[in-house]
């Protein structure tokens, strides 16, 4: 059944409209007088939340190890195809010649141009190596800027405290077992 | 020869003050329109190029002039470039006959300020007045595409619609001042009482008449950013569209003079006439343009803040507006202004 809307008669002042005008501009006069609410923004800086997902870094620990191990799960469940990874073996000796590491990444590229910022390669990272920074302002003058290498990786993502640091405690207090750099 | 002499210079002096005005008035006006919209919108406005975006204006017309000047194959190459010319010409003529302040004395003689004093002022504004829909219509037609060819027809019609309604609505006026000469209709209204207090109707008729003629909201169908791309100019760039942003910003400054020097007492100050005008000598005149200057960027205001209050009107609306309302008010003004000024014993 149709529903049939009561439209009242306008009366003669109403007809005339000038009223309702008169109203109208009253309204956006006052409104000119109320403060903008713009925020300047190179000066002023909107407030970022903690799990605001922006631009994805690598991280290294507080020993300043590169955390990522080259397993290639972010490139896999990445959902636009942005990340690749070139694997190489973890350098020999060294500072960081913990005994379970085979890999690391020798090459690390994420492209921002391709880049949906959904997080997955943050949630599906078995050694929290990458995370969604806070980063918001990508800019570039060519495309090929915006395809982020391993340094500008790290750059964005910079060092994370690990409380846990699996690799290096893997074999404390195990008999037999010699500690970081054991055979 | 010297009188001449002093004529030539006196003229040239008062074109080139008053042409002057209103093309940077014209520059500054899309200023004035962005930092006004801003406020009503609780936004800041430009506010980047020199300070409060003073400079605004400039950098956007650097920018239209450096832009690729864009003619499309398909167009009519004679029309198309007549047409933004035209766009602008006309109010610049109009000017011509506007006065612009109670008359100076320069070396022992007096010089009205007004270009030329003609004695059928009002027709010389209306005639050329109209000659500017010819732009609109031209650019729409030259373009040969549907958008702006559509533009130019609803300005064709509204602008021929309200031309008529302009033109009743000062009737009234000119059968007070019993001349046709503006100069007159502002002496009568400095001596007296503005025309805007004795002829109510008439003003409303005009000024709903005058957004109509400058294509401005909420009468802007011609250019109609929402229906018509663009409208009239949508294939028009570089300093061609630049014509016709100054176009329309002349053409509102022209009206905005005329509500001025028809309804708001030209010059007048309130508590002043003619005769203390005169005693201040050319003190006066400065006061008196200032004051005319002052009405002027007043009603300009007037448009911006209408701008953005009123929606769009309908093409059907807008004509029933026209010819069943305004035309109809606009007669009964001229019947009852000549029945309340029938000379004496007529009656």
């Amino acid at each position: 059944m149709a529903l049939v809307v009561e439209r009242r008669k306008l009366n003669f002042w109403e007809e005339l409209y000038l009223p309702a005008i008169a109203q109208g501009l009253a309204q956006t006069f006052r409104q000119m007088f109320k403060p903008a609410i713009t925020l300047q923004y190179p000066e002023q800086r909107p407030v970022i939340a903690d799990d605001y997902r922006g631009a994805p870094g690598l991280v290294k620990d507080q020993d300043g190890r590169e955390k990522c191990v080259s397993c290639q799960l972010c490139e896999y469940i990445c959902p636009p195809k942005a990340i690749v990874i070139v694997p190489g073996e973890a350098p020999a000796g060294g500072p960081f010649d913990y005994s379970n590491i085979e890999k690391a990444p020798r090459e690390f590229y994420i492209d921002m141009l391709r880049c949906i910022y959904c997080g997955y390669c943050e949630e599906i990272c078995p050694e929290q190596a990458i995370f969604m920074t806070r980063e918001y302002e990508l800019n570039a003058a060519t495309r090929q800027e915006l395809v982020h290498d391993k340094a500008r990786l790290y750059q964005i993502g910079g060092t994370r405290q690990d409380p846990i640091q699996k690799w290096k405690h893997k074999d404390d207090g195990r008999p037999g077992a010699g500690g970081a750099g054991a055979h | 020869m010297n009188d001449l002499l002093f004529d030539v210079g006196a003229n040239l002096a008062k074109i080139i003050i008053l042409t002057h005005t209103v093309l940077v008035l014209a520059a500054y006006m899309p200023w004035v329109e962005r930092k006004v919209s801003a406020w009503i919108q609780d936004r800041v406005g430009p506010n980047r190029v020199g300070w409060a975006g003073l400079l605004q204006p400039i950098a956007d017309t650097l920018k239209f002039i450096f832009k690729e000047d864009v003619v499309p194959g398909h167009v009519n190459k004679v029309l198309y470039i007549l047409a933004p010319c035209l766009a602008v010409i006309p109010s610049l003529f109009v000017l011509a006959v506007i006065p612009f302040g109670p008359s100076v004395s320069v070396l022992g003689r007096t010089v009205d300020l007004v270009i030329a004093d003609l004695g059928v002022g009002i027709l010389f504004v209306f005639a050329f007045s109209s000659l500017a829909v010819y732009g609109i219509t031209f650019a729409g037609w030259a373009s040969n595409s549907k958008y702006p060819l559509l533009g130019g027809v609803r300005s064709s019609a509204q602008m021929i619609s309200y031309e008529i309604c302009l033109g009743l609505s000062v009737v009234g006026i000119f059968m007070g001042a019993e001349s046709l000469r503006l100069l007159d209709v502002v002496h009568q209204q400095v001596d007296g009482t503005w025309n805007l207090f004795t002829q109510p109707l008439g003003f409303l008729v005009f000024v709903i008449a005058a957004f109509a003629e400058t294509n401005r909201l909420p009468f802007d169908l011609p250019e109609a950013e929402t229906e018509l791309v663009a409208g009239y100019h949508t294939e028009y760039s570089s300093i061609k569209f630049t014509l016709f942003f100054a176009g329309e910003y002349a053409a509102m400054f022209v009206f905005a003079a005329l509500v001025a020097v028809l309804f708001l007492g030209g010059w007048d100050v309130p508590f002043m006439d003619n005769a203390s005008f005169a005693a201040l000598g050319n003190w006066g005149a400065l006061l008196g343009f200032g004051s005319f200057l002052a009405k002027c960027l007043l009603f300009l205001l007037f448009y911006v803040w209408v701008r953005f209050t009123l929606p769009r009107f309908r093409f059907d609306q807008l004509m029933s507006l026209g010819w069943k309302v305004l035309l109809p008010i606009g007669l009964v003004n001229i019947l009852v202004t000549g029945l309340l000024n029938l000379p004496d014993g007529a009656a």
